[in-house]
């Protein structure tokens, strides 16, 4: 078994080794485990143990912890270990000691030592290990104590030295980049090392310094670009040739560093065009390596300023990754289409069925990413399909890291293209019912916020929104179980706007009040929600002039209350009994309706303060100094409280003692109370006078600066973010109603006329399952659109404007860019061996485009059945129009099923308008077997990648 | 940092190899193997070989009996990630011959030395095998 030498092996440890590797069960492998422990407590500190038989023990101990039991009782042999002259066991006892021990464990001290005399050692394999030790173990304390050895290693005559000292510098950076902020220039000179190791390396600092600071960087875009040139023409070492691929970890390396480089730099992009649309064309891309490349070349191209002729290349090689029968390469090319999509939005469109494709895939990772795509390119035509998706894969995992972060999500795009407000309070209903307590309190602060200041149109919409979540709310409180956030954001809407539009009489809204607090008599917050929101609905009441009944319910939930442990529950019940008591005109200007936002009017000059100040200096009081007027020599936070400033006066002080003219200064009008000091001594007395005679004023400047905060919260701001596209999220329902039709024709529009024409072409012989083809056309605007209405896409609607608007400022943008391109066109290589160039120059002898049509419908011959429902999309211009005249409230628990729950709202009013489309549906079906054969054929001429060598474990496999 | 930790651990679940690049508790060590594990374990052959898992993404591939997992950050090249597997197979193959579960259960101390080679910082340094295996050659021949 193996070789034996240095690496000797007893039968004890072969024995242990064996039982380990033959035990059935957890429970087993313990057993073993722990007998191995006692034996090595015994064993380990007997004396004079041979120095094999110990680095055996110390691999034992590996192992313990390796299974996940403490071995803590070895580690200081571990330690010893590293002493040792032998290089095999000192590595070994190195090795031991990275695993075992955190850089900030007692022991490590005992290794710095050993650390420092190894990195001094002529042999290299010894100063390589020691290397290896001071990654892991060196903490910002203890870079000092190696710093300088490293720094002199940098140039060893060993490459493999100069390779590890830099990745040592490299973690110094990591772990405190101001220690070798002096030493960053190392990193660039590494980067010429006549070494292609010491280079590569090299190039993982680089990308991180890189990542943090641009700009320093941009000088080295030639040179990265040469060495990528380089390496892509094979000029490095054999050695580094990895499934005929030329260092392609260095090539992703670089890549990543480039798309860094030329993010938003339009002058160093046109530096890497040439050489990465030379890599686009080398990429084997039948290996997995090749299209890793492949992919950080598309990475790359998404990033730096965009290039028509490279954009193309990476559409190409997206669409290949999407049509892989790999679920690997589906999944790259997800991610891939998620970072185009940025730059050409119009590249989506024509893998809407893959897309939809890989969202219906039973696999779990595939469908994240493509939900995270989704999430990408939500626009206010396609926010609902989408919301919707994200809500159903929300309830159906239990994950609650991914969950929250789903949630979130479905919030943030809920908030910025909600096309309704009923659509808005409904989903975010379904987030909080499903996502419960994972949301974020901010976001239902927020939601109360969007109720309370509505959408900021007119009135009439704003109380329509509120009906309509009471209505909601009223509704879920039926339900079981409900979220603790949840359930604050409905006692307060029911408290503000509970009774607001007449239809829901006081006792009704009290009630449904007193049965929250009972059912959820173990959550305080709730309870305190609640009893602020009764005190509420009868203060507004009382305003009305109606007489309040209390309920019998009610009134012995305040009697609970008035009892409360709670301190919090108690005072509002009191406040709740003392509103009661009080007559209309007070309860009017205490509760006033609808004044939750009205700003507080704050008076941050502390006007009423005036006259008591004068007083006070009149009576002899020091005027008050402001901050910035005062000495430097003392935070401004001293002035705040006795307490602090005593204990600071007393600590040790890291500032100068300097300044003396300022301190003499301000104690200028000190002087009379200073000379009743015996011996001035000047800090404390400066500090204590200033803080006494000015009480008052300083406690105001500190509540003038904490009520500057508070009214910059009140100020009143539209909610939720509207980056993308401030006229959709406060768009109202009407403008959608006659908008919604366009703005999917833009959509559709946007694409160029040949992806129209391949369309064109594939309707004729393929056939796409009705529900696909409707899902598609939600998210993406429809392929079937574009062939009813081709013309109408030049009306720019409002909603969509933006969308249209950035195309176009791209469009031209990239106009500008193949202009540029044609003047700087690269010179013929002479090194470029005339690589088969047609696949990429030629696009459309691609065969995979021609094989396009006849993969896409494999995975959807489930059924054609639900012809029925067939282009409701084209029909959701009037969802709007529905929307606003349907009460609220009637979500409809059953529609939870996936489609139909995705068409539910045009399902019902198509019932009159499709009949047509009905037909030129069914009329497309015929074709299915047909291209279920194509597709056969396509599949046996091998689109699939090749596997690796299949000879290399045989071992393993037999 | 692209690498968090790499771990090699056969279809019973159990760990063969664990090489951690930022420093958890055996506690937490043991809970998260134990959770991607199972995660890793259940898929089949033609989905992903890529795992999300809280806040990072598991790589895995499986040769035979045993399993490599890698943890990596969210913005890695995941393809590249699991060639960088083969790799480290291919490597291990040269050395061992037809490397198997018992050859690394046997020589963990030089699977680890390759690994130390390939990976430091949680950055891919190395990839020439040539050189990931010649400090090793030294040490047998110098002992």
């Amino acid at each position: 078994m193996g070789s034996q030498g240095g690496f000797y092996q007893s039968k004890e440890f072969l024995d242990l080794v064996k039982s380990i590797g033959e035990a059935r069960s957890k429970a087993e492998e313990d057993r073993i485990v722990l007998g191995e422990i006692e034996t090595l407590k015994r064993r380990i500190s007997e004396p004079d143990i041979p120095k094999r038989k110990m680095k055996e023990y110390i691999i034992r101990l590996v192992y313990v912890e390796m299974l996940g039991h403490d071995a803590s009782f070895g580690y200081i042999h571990a330690v010893k270990m590293t002493h040792d002259n032998s290089l095999l066991v000192k590595r070994t006892g190195y090795l031991a000691v990275t695993l075992f021990l955190n850089e900030d464990h007692d022991l490590i001290i005992l290794i710095v030592n050993t650390i420092q005399k190894d990195l001094t050692s002529d042999n290299y394999l010894v100063v390589c290990a020691a290397l290896n030790a001071v990654c892991k173990l060196i903490n910002e304390e203890t870079i000092p104590a190696v710093l300088p050895l490293v720094v002199e290693l940098l140039a060893h005559p060993k490459e493999a030295v100069r390779k590890k000292a830099i990745m040592a510098l490299h973690r110094f950076y990591q772990k405190s980049p101001s220690s070798v902020s002096h030493l960053l220039s190392n990193f660039r000179k590494r980067l010429c090392d006549n070494d292609p190791g010491v280079m590569g390396a090299t190039l993982c600092p680089l990308f991180e310094l890189i990542t943090i600071d641009v700009n320093s960087y941009k000088d080295l875009v030639m040179s990265f670009v040469s060495i990528l040139k380089q390496v892509a023409e094979r000029r490095l070492p054999k050695a580094y040739d990895y499934h005929q691929m030329p260092a392609p970890f260095i090539q992703i390396k670089l890549l990543k560093i480039l798309a860094l480089l030329g993010s938003g730099d339009k002058q160093a992009s046109e530096n890497m065009y040439a050489v990465v649309g030379d890599i686009f064309k080398k990429c084997d891309s039948s290996s997995n390596i090749g299209n890793a490349v492949l992919y950080e070349c598309i990475c790359c191209v998404s990033t730096i300023y965009s290039n028509p002729k490279l954009l193309e290349f990476a559409a190409d090689a997206i669409s290949r990754f999407l049509k892989s029968d790999s679920h690997n390469l589906k999944y790259m090319g997800i991610d891939a289409l998620g970072r185009l999509i940025k730059i050409s939005p119009e590249i989506a469109e024509q893998h809407q069925l893959a897309v939809i494709d890989c969202l219906e895939d039973p696999d779990d990772t595939l469908k994240r990413k493509t939900l995270e795509l989704l999430y990408k390119m939500t626009k206010s035509t396609n926010v609902e399909v989408i919301v919707d998706r994200m809500i159903d894969y929300m309830i159906n995992i239990n994950d609650n890291h991914y969950k929250t972060e789903i949630a979130s999500r479905c919030v943030e795009l809920a908030e910025q293209f909600a096309p309704s407000n009923q659509w808005f309070i409904q989903t975010m209903n379904k987030v909080f019912m499903h996502a419960g307590d994972l949301v974020n309190t901010k976001v239902a602060h927020n939601l109360m916020r969007l109720i309370a200041e509505g959408f900021g149109e007119d009135d009439d919409t704003d109380s329509q929104l509120r009906s309509s979540a009471v209505e909601s709310y009223l509704h879920i409180l039926g339900e079981s179980k409900l979220p603790s956030v949840f359930l604050q954001v409905i006692c307060w809407v029911l408290g503000e706007y509970g009774t607001a539009d007449g239809k829901y009489s006081a006792s009704y809204i009290t009630g449904k009040l007193c049965d929250v607090a009972e059912a959820y008599s173990s959550d305080e917050t709730v309870k305190a929600y609640a009893v602020t929101a009764l005190t509420k609905i009868y203060a507004f009441e009382i305003a009305a002039g109606r007489k309040v009944d209390m309920l019998p319910e009610c009134q012995s939930l305040m009697e609970e209350f008035l009892a409360s442990h709670s301190t919090d529950l108690q005072q509002r019940a009191y406040e709740l009994q003392a509103v009661i008591g009080l007559d209309a005109h007070a309860v009017e200007s205490i509760m006033p309706s609808d004044a939750n936002c009205e700003d507080i009017e704050v008076d941050k000059n502390l006007s009423f303060l005036t006259g008591y100040i004068q007083d006070s200096i009149e009576n002899g009081a020091q005027p008050y100094i402001p901050e910035n007027e005062r000495s430097g020599m003392l935070k401004i936070s001293n002035f705040r409280n006795q307490d602090h400033h005593e204990t600071s006066a007393h600590s040790l002080r890291f500032e100068a003692y300097e300044l003396p003219k300022q301190t003499v200064q301000s104690r200028i009008p000190l002087t009379s109370l200073a000379s009743t000091e015996i011996v001035p001594v000047p800090e404390p007395i400066y500090v204590r006078e200033i803080y006494q005679t000015t009480t008052v004023p300083s406690a105001s400047s500190d509540a003038g600066s904490t009520e500057l905060k508070l009214r910059l919260d009140g100020v009143q701001k539209k909610w939720g973010r509207q980056t993308h596209s401030p006229a959709t999220s406060t768009s109202s329902s009407t403008s959608q109603k006659t908008d919604n039709g366009i703005t999917q024709v833009d959509g559709s529009n946007t694409s160029n006329s040949r992806t129209l024409e391949t369309y064109d072409s594939r309707k004729q012989q393929v056939e796409i399952t009705p529900e696909k083809q409707k899902l598609a056309a939600s998210l993406f605007g429809g392929s079937s659109k574009s062939e009813k209405k081709p013309a109408t896409g030049h009306k720019i609607s409002k909603p969509s404007s933006h969308i249209v608007e950035r195309s176009h400022v791209r469009k031209s943008s990239l106009e500008i860019a193949s202009e540029k391109k044609a003047s700087i066109q690269p010179p013929p290589d002479l090194l470029d061996f005339g690589e088969p160039t047609v696949n990429s120059a030629a696009p459309s002898v691609d065969p995979f485009k021609e094989l396009e049509g006849l993969l896409e419908p494999t995975t959807q011959v489930d059924s054609a059945e639900n012809h029925g429902s067939t282009a409701a999309a084209t029909k959701s211009p009037d969802i709007m129009g529905l929307y606003t005249e349907t009460p609220a409230g009637i979500y409809n628990k059953d529609d939870s099923d996936i489609l139909s729950g995705l068409s539910n709202p045009p399902v019902r009013n198509m019932l009159g308008g499709t009949r047509s489309m009905q037909v030129a549906q069914s009329s497309k079906g015929r074709n299915l077997k047909n291209s279920l054969e194509k597709d056969a054929l396509v599949r046996q001429m091998g689109v699939t990648p090749s596997s690796p060598n299949p000879n290399l474990f045989k071992d393993l496999l037999g | 940092m692209g690498i968090r930790f790499i771990l090699m651990v056969n279809k019973q679940g159990q760990t063969r190899l664990a090489q951690y690049y930022e420093w958890l508790t055996l506690e937490e060590r043991r809970a998260l193997e134990g959770e991607i594990v199972r995660k890793c374990l259940a898929r089949n052959e033609q989905q992903c070989s890529f795992v999300e898992h809280r806040n990072y993404k598991i790589v895995y591939r499986r040769y035979a009996s045993l399993f490599f997992l890698v943890g990596v950050d969210n913005d890695e090249n995941e393809l590249a990630i699991l060639e960088f597997i083969h790799l480290l197979v291919e490597t291990m193959d040269r050395h061992f011959g037809n490397v198997c579960e018992l050859d690394i259960m046997f020589h963990l101390e030089k699977a680890h030395f390759m690994l130390d080679e390939m990976v430091m910082n949680g950055s891919v340094v190395e990839t020439s095998k040539a050189n990931i295996l010649s400090p090793i050659q030294l040490m047998e021949k110098a002992s």
